[in-house]
């Protein structure tokens, strides 16, 4: 057989097992539909647009030939489980409890649709409505939405929200707010013809007095991160009573959902919108993606949220069961007047979060968010120590903190990779004042051992 | 009084009992100094955010029960149309969690990701050759976001040639919601053209409403009435004789995969929904993941970063002046990608031809044994799906599709698409998909054939219909007027 044919008859196998047709049935459907050939189905494409040759596409691969190929694609890559991470700057390495994907991963949410047909998918509406209540008491806010894409794209329609909400056409935003979620606001925003003003960081932290300077009238919102990109813990509430007075809201961002574990919720600061990423909360590193956007706010603005959101309601026997609601801001409804033209979001995300959630509970969550805090302290103070090195910002941080470094980072990256470390974050790429300057994370997952190792390591090649 | 099993079914936060814990972490191998130590105390919150109190079992219990009151492909037939709801391999959810993919953090040195990032390359490639486009973006996370990478894109191309007057942007009547929701999201004027008496675009309608204000059309192919637009060719010469670009909202693409290009179709740019056509689960609602490929022109105005191949390696190109930006932060939903491409690289090119076949011939399949039972608005061949209209049961028998499709329920099945597209009264939208078998649409065709009978003889029974679910039908007017969107305990 010749290697061609031999890939047809493969091709062949494998088709046979996602299309299960056979021959016999494919001439008895033919006979009822009234045509003669499958080919007959496609004459109302016109000549010229139809493709006149096969499609030059790889060889199909059998199963074991597929996990072989993905395996050695998956092990060219240094993930988490084969060097100690202290990566961070909006993705976090956090212990996954085996619960959450044993459940969240089970056949009967994963390949299920958005419930439209609402008495037949109680589960996953319910799951929605447990997430959107377990937010809500972890932020402080009245209402949660059922997930955005990201924490990016969720301050971005945050952003916009607050647009409509206060019909003014300027957002403020700290540059200490994660410099990609940055890029994403300024996409998402510029075409309504939404200014974007950059308000600078001094030490480590948004700079007040630059807020009260920019601060206007035209001012829809302010936008910070809390714990912000540096992992500093932002004077929030001044912030969102500066807000206030001008009639802007405030937004603040989220990347890391453990530090509400320990820190105030936004909502009892003054926060109007909370935008965030919720991939620590159970999810999976997965080389960026996919993620979970959060989205709340108050009850006031519920009807400018975007995205779906589960209601409780009763049967026509009195029973509690869940829908989707206030529909009437959805683009499926409203089209080109809609809040938003989100549709598919991260549905899944969100019940491994609310399973993550329970697992952890109430104690659990406060428990690790400790565990965060200490062990970052811990390295803070010991990386600090080393001559050479330096913490240059005194603002209290969560789990992430900024060392000024005797060598290029990247370069002091390169040495660590030979110890197996995965360095933190170099700063110069998005602040080339901070050319020098590295963004070290450290989460329940590094043990004392690991941190002891790499000041060591950082002992050695200074 | 509780009646015995119509009791509600408890949300988690029911089974809550102080003290109870349902996870383990180790105690602190560092100094436990005081919280207010290490944090001034006007940052730390007094009460532990109220989650609920539950044992690992109470979680595992709870959630699994709440799977069996969910309905999913891996149960039983979900014809919805418009969504490609096709088996999903569970092949693809191993290799999706190797470590190297599912514990990869994003910024993992390129040096030290080259097998995500070949696997990002070799997609790229693979989703270029099958639409006729030049390059492919993975940054969207899902359908919608695509059409909004795609018109930013569109935007940025017009601007970069002092083409400001070009505000407007076309879409059919049959098009999906978020169409004309992202137009808008792009600071668009919508402007709808009307279909024609077979279901295609209306030619005139769109020449009429052309000219050089016009940025965009944006156009389901085949469309949303599972019809393929056969005045495509003049469609093109129309809309890029007036200098605007096309947009294929690829939704639909599951029909005509290796058949016809919408690049050879004259499209410009055009998303593709991994969740559908590639088979990566919709996970109740998502993650999806919407890729968008360009023409060459459009190249420049790609989201930051793509992925370049330089000799046998491979890195990410963030300096691309005329870039639109990000739309969201890092590369995409790459553990979907990774499905996708699995998907990809065990059909082949025969394998994507076969599927367009199979997905058509089981749509056309279950047309010819419906259409003499219901209203037909557009009497055609169709490609992967079909739209009926419920017309005549609602006016003989007062029973509305929405009734029809809360009696399929009963019978096992998920129920069409209803109410969609809005140009089809009571439509009714069929995709049964390449990889359900002749004995399941059979299944499925008695039973609607069933109900169209009960609709005449009992109509009573479909009217009040779902009688099997876990709830009976659910006051959403109530859910809108009294919003209830969060637990809180009774007091």
């Amino acid at each position: 057989m010749t290697d061609r044919r031999k890939g047809v008859e493969v091709e062949r196998r494998v088709q046979q097992k996602y299309i299960p047709a056979t021959d016999a049935e494919r001439e008895e459907m033919l006979r009822t539909i009234g045509v003669g050939s499958v080919e007959a189905l496609f004459a109302d494409i016109p000549v010229p647009v139809r493709l006149d040759r096969p499609l030059s596409l790889p060889p199909a691969l059998s199963d074991p030939e597929l996990i072989a190929q993905l395996r050695a694609l998956a092990q060219a890559n240094l993930d988490c489980d084969r060097a100690t991470c202290f990566l961070g700057a909006g993705a976090y390495d956090h212990y996954v409890p085996s619960v959450v994907w044993h459940l969240a991963g089970r056949g009967e949410f994963l390949t299920a649709y958005t419930p439209y047909q609402a008495e037949l998918m109680q589960g996953e509406l319910q799951a929605g409505y447990e997430y959107q209540s377990m937010l809500c008491e972890l932020t402080g806010m009245d209402v949660a939405n059922a997930s955005m894409y990201d924490g990016a794209s969720a301050t971005a329609e945050a952003a916009v929200m607050a647009k409509d909400l206060t019909k003014r056409s300027e957002v403020l935003v700290s540059t200490a707010v994660h410099p990609e979620y940055r890029q994403v606001i300024r996409t998402y925003v510029s075409p309504l013809g939404i200014q974007v003003a950059d308000v600078p960081y001094r030490n480590a932290v948004t700079d007040i007095h630059a807020v009260e300077a920019a601060l206007s009238d035209r001012t829809a919102a302010i936008i910070i991160q809390h714990p912000n990109f540096f992992g500093s813990l932002e004077d929030a509430r001044a912030l969102a009573d500066l807000a206030h007075r001008a009639g802007a809201l405030l937004i603040c961002a989220i990347a890391e959902p453990l530090s509400l574990g320990i820190l105030k919720p936004p909502g009892s600061w003054g926060a109007d919108i909370v935008a965030g990423e919720g991939q620590p909360l159970g999810n999976n590193l997965n080389f960026g993606g996919p993620y979970l956007g959060m989205l709340a706010t108050r009850m006031e603005f519920v009807r400018r949220i975007p995205g779906r959101l589960v209601g409780a309601t009763v049967d026509t026997e009195g029973r509690r069961g869940f829908v989707l609601t206030l529909q009437t801001r959805e683009q499926h409804i409203r089209r080109e007047k809609a809040s938003s033209n989100i549709c598919t979001n991260e549905a899944l995300l969100a019940l491994a979060a609310a399973i993550y959630m329970a697992a952890l509970g109430k104690q659990g969550l406060r428990r690790v968010a400790e565990l965060n805090l200490r062990k970052a302290a811990y390295a803070k103070d010991a990386i600090g120590s080393i001559p050479g090195f330096e913490v240059p910002f005194d603002a209290p941080t969560f789990h992430e903190f900024v060392v000024r470094t005797p060598l290029d980072p990247d370069e002091l990256n390169r040495r660590l990779l030979q110890h197996n470390i995965l360095g933190g974050a170099s700063l110069g790429r998005w602040y080339p004042e901070l050319h020098d300057a590295w963004l070290v994370c450290v989460t329940e997952q590094r043990t004392r051992g690991e941190i002891d190792r790499l000041v060591e390591v950082l002992e050695g090649i200074r | 009084m509780t009646v015995p099993g119509k009791r509600d079914f408890p949300v988690i936060f029911e089974f809550s009992t102080p003290g109870r814990v349902g996870s383990s972490f180790p105690a602190p191998d560092v100094p436990e100094l005081a919280l207010d130590a290490l944090v001034p105390a006007e940052h730390l919150r007094e009460e532990p955010a109220a989650l609920p109190e539950v044992s690992e079992l109470d979680v595992v219990r709870h959630y699994t029960r709440l799977s069996h009151r969910n309905f999913s492909i891996d149960e039983g037939f979900y014809p919805l149309g418009s969504c490609t709801m096709k088996y999903n391999p569970k092949i693809h959810e191993d290799v999706a969690r190797f470590p190297g993919f599912s514990r990869l953090h994003p910024y993992t040195p390129p040096e030290q990701a080259q097998g995500a990032l070949q696997l990002l390359w070799e997609l790229e490639r693979q989703l270029a050759e099958i639409s006729g486009m030049e390059r492919v973006t993975f940054q969207p996370a899902a359908g919608a976001h695509g059409e909004l990478t795609g018109l930013l894109m569109i935007r940025a191309y017009f601007e970069s040639r002092g083409e400001r007057q070009r505000t407007k942007v076309v879409v059919p009547d049959s098009a999906h919601g978020t169409n004309p929701a992202t137009a808008a999201m792009v600071g668009y004027q919508v402007i709808t053209v009307k279909s024609d008496s077979r279901g295609n675009m209306d030619v005139d309608a769109l020449r009429a409403a052309m000219d050089e204000t016009v940025a965009a059309i944006m156009l389901t192919n085949p469309n949303t009435l599972g019809l393929f637009e056969e005045r495509i060719t003049e469609v093109e010469e129309i809309v890029h004789g007036n200098g605007a670009q096309m947009y294929m909202d690829g939704a639909n693409f599951n029909a005509i995969l290796g058949i016809t290009r919408p690049g050879d179709q004259g499209f410009d740019v055009m998303h593709f929904n991994l969740h559908k056509t590639f088979t990566t689960p919709h996970g109740g609602g998502g993650p999806g993941a919407g890729a968008v490929g360009v023409k060459s022109h459009l190249v420049p105005f790609l989201p930051v970063p793509v992925v370049e191949r330089d000799g046998d390696r491979f890195r990410l190109d963030t300096n691309r002046p005329k870039s639109i930006g990000k739309v969201r932060a890092f590369y995409g939903n790459f553990g979907n990608l990774v499905r996708a491409y699995a998907y990809l690289r065990s059909m082949g090119s025969e394998g994507m031809r076969q599927i367009a076949e199979a997905a058509v011939l089981n749509a056309n399949y279950m047309l010819a044994r419906l259409r003499s039972s219901f209203d037909r608005p557009y009497d055609r061949l169709c490609k992967h799906e079909f739209v009926l209209a419920g017309t005549r049961q609602k006016r003989q028998y007062g029973v509305t599709t929405r009734d029809i499709a809360k009696r399929i329920l009963d019978y096992g099945f998920h129920a069409p698409t209803i109410y969609f597209p809005l140009i089809v009264d009571e439509a009714i939208m069929i995709e049964p998909t390449e990889t359900e078998s002749k004995r399941t649409m059979d299944e499925f065709i008695e039973a609607l054939l069933a109900i169209n009978r009960e609709a005449k003889e009992s109509p009573d029974i479909v009217r009040s219909a779902p009688h099997t679910t876990p709830v009976k039908r659910l006051d959403e007017v109530r859910a809108a007027r009294q919003p209830d969107l969060r637990w809180k305990p009774q007091r």
